[in-house]
């Protein structure tokens, strides 16, 4: 259409005869005709397009690029990627490493870090009966309510009440830690970017000692997957420095898995179920899709397989 | 669903589809028979499934090993 109205002027006369003679040919029609245009039509054209194509390259060098205000180094490593077994879509959690997890968090971590939101009695039937829940739930003294005289007194605690905090507040917790928050490992697997893997590398990525070049901060340690690499934590898992009432050999990257299974697992308590669930509703799914490709083809097989005649009244006139 | 119920006459028993069709509370008990023996199988046939996806993994395969250990400090 718009070839045809540029050049309309020297060949209007044609244009309407072809048109005329032949109506259904139009697309082959438009042949040796209008194939040839003149010079400055083509360098105006190359020009704009050039010029087009110029500017939006500029824009692009200029506004458009990824900009990296961070070095690499405060950046942090990328962790290493493992193949977590209960991160596939049909495993659970493997609930023996939960419950050694937990031991590891207890005994390792629960000095300095909180896991507020996780409450005794989630536990039970989890990695530990309600026995042994109970029992550890009762070592903990939490406040009551006020009595007749107004008076908080200490009871011992209930399944339902949540891990206590190591520390009475965030300030306490960094006046003893140097300044450096522990942060609440609760929700920390979905808290951090790389999830598992990032706090299994950060947990067994300390060097013996830090690389050379590198600067340190005074009462800082020198973690590579860190970003900043300055870490306020210190190594804390050491080959053996639990014992494992499994049996389990403690070593260090065995501790580390472990609980970082275990805090996956505060993190997405639901997991188990959910996934039990996704697979169930996606069996049930494809047999329903079944069944409708199925109603679909029987409704439409009279509809496709019909043929429509046409047979013309015997008239007088022919 | 009129299709369904051809097929089940064509196809299936005519015989059937007379018995399950003719009165509308024949119908609807087997409807929903139908739904509660298909949802009980799905389940048990799926859980079982699961089971054998994670088997020693899950909590109750691990359970045992403590159950015993509890049971002998005190009979609760």
């Amino acid at each position: 259409m718009l070839a045809r109205s540029l050049l309309r002027g020297p060949n209007r006369a044609i244009a309407r005869q072809s048109l005329g003679k032949s109506t259904r040919a139009s697309s082959t029609a438009a042949g040796a005709e209008f194939a040839s245009s003149p010079f400055y039509l083509t360098l105006t054209a190359s020009l704009a397009t050039a010029a087009a194509a110029g500017s939006a390259a500029w824009y692009y060098h200029l506004y458009g690029q990824e900009a990296f205000a961070m070095t690499p180094a405060e950046e942090g490593l990328h962790p290493t990627q493992y193949p977590w077994v209960h991160e596939r879509f049909n495993k659970t959690f493997d609930h023996a490493a939960l419950r050694r997890g937990f031991q590891v968090y207890r005994e390792v971590c629960a000095s300095c870090h909180s896991l507020t939101r996780v409450p005794w009695r989630s536990f039970v039937g989890v990695m530990h009966t309600v026995d042994e829940m109970k029992a550890m739930a009762e070592e903990n003294e939490y406040d009551t309510e006020p009595n007749d005289q107004g008076e908080i007194e200490k009871r011992p605690g209930k399944l339902s009440d949540y891990i206590p905090a190591p520390y009475k507040n965030d300030e306490a917790a960094r006046a003893a830690n140097g300044g450096a928050l522990p942060p609440d490992l609760s929700l920390i697997i979905k808290g951090r970017h790389g999830g598992c893997n990032y706090v299994f590398n950060l947990l067994t990525g300390y060097p013996d000692e830090p690389p050379a070049g590198a600067s340190v901060a005074e009462g800082m340690n020198f973690n590579p997957y860190f970003p900043g690499t300055g870490i306020a934590m210190g190594r804390v898992l050491f080959d053996g420095v639990v014992e494992y009432e499994d049996g389990t050999p403690a070593t260090t990257s065995q501790m580390a898995k472990d609980v970082v299974e275990f805090l996956n697992w505060s993190a997405e308590p639901e997991m188990d179920d959910r996934k039990k669930m996704g697979v169930k509703s996606i069996a049930l799914l494809t047999g329903l899709f079944a069944i409708s490709v199925w109603v679909k083809r029987y409704k439409w097989a009279p509809i496709k397989s019909r043929k429509v005649v046409y047979s013309p009244p015997i008239g007088p006139r022919r | 669903m009129a299709g369904i119920s051809n097929v089940i006459y064509q196809h299936v028993s005519p015989a059937l589809a007379t018995t399950l069709f003719r009165r509308n509370a024949v119908y609807l008990t087997a409807i929903f028979a139908g739904a509660f023996a298909f949802e009980l199988s799905f389940d048990t046939g799926s859980n079982k499934i699961w089971d054998s996806w994670n088997a020693g993994r899950q909590w109750k395969d691990i359970k045992p090993r403590y159950l015993v250990a509890a049971e002998e400090e005190d009979d609760d």
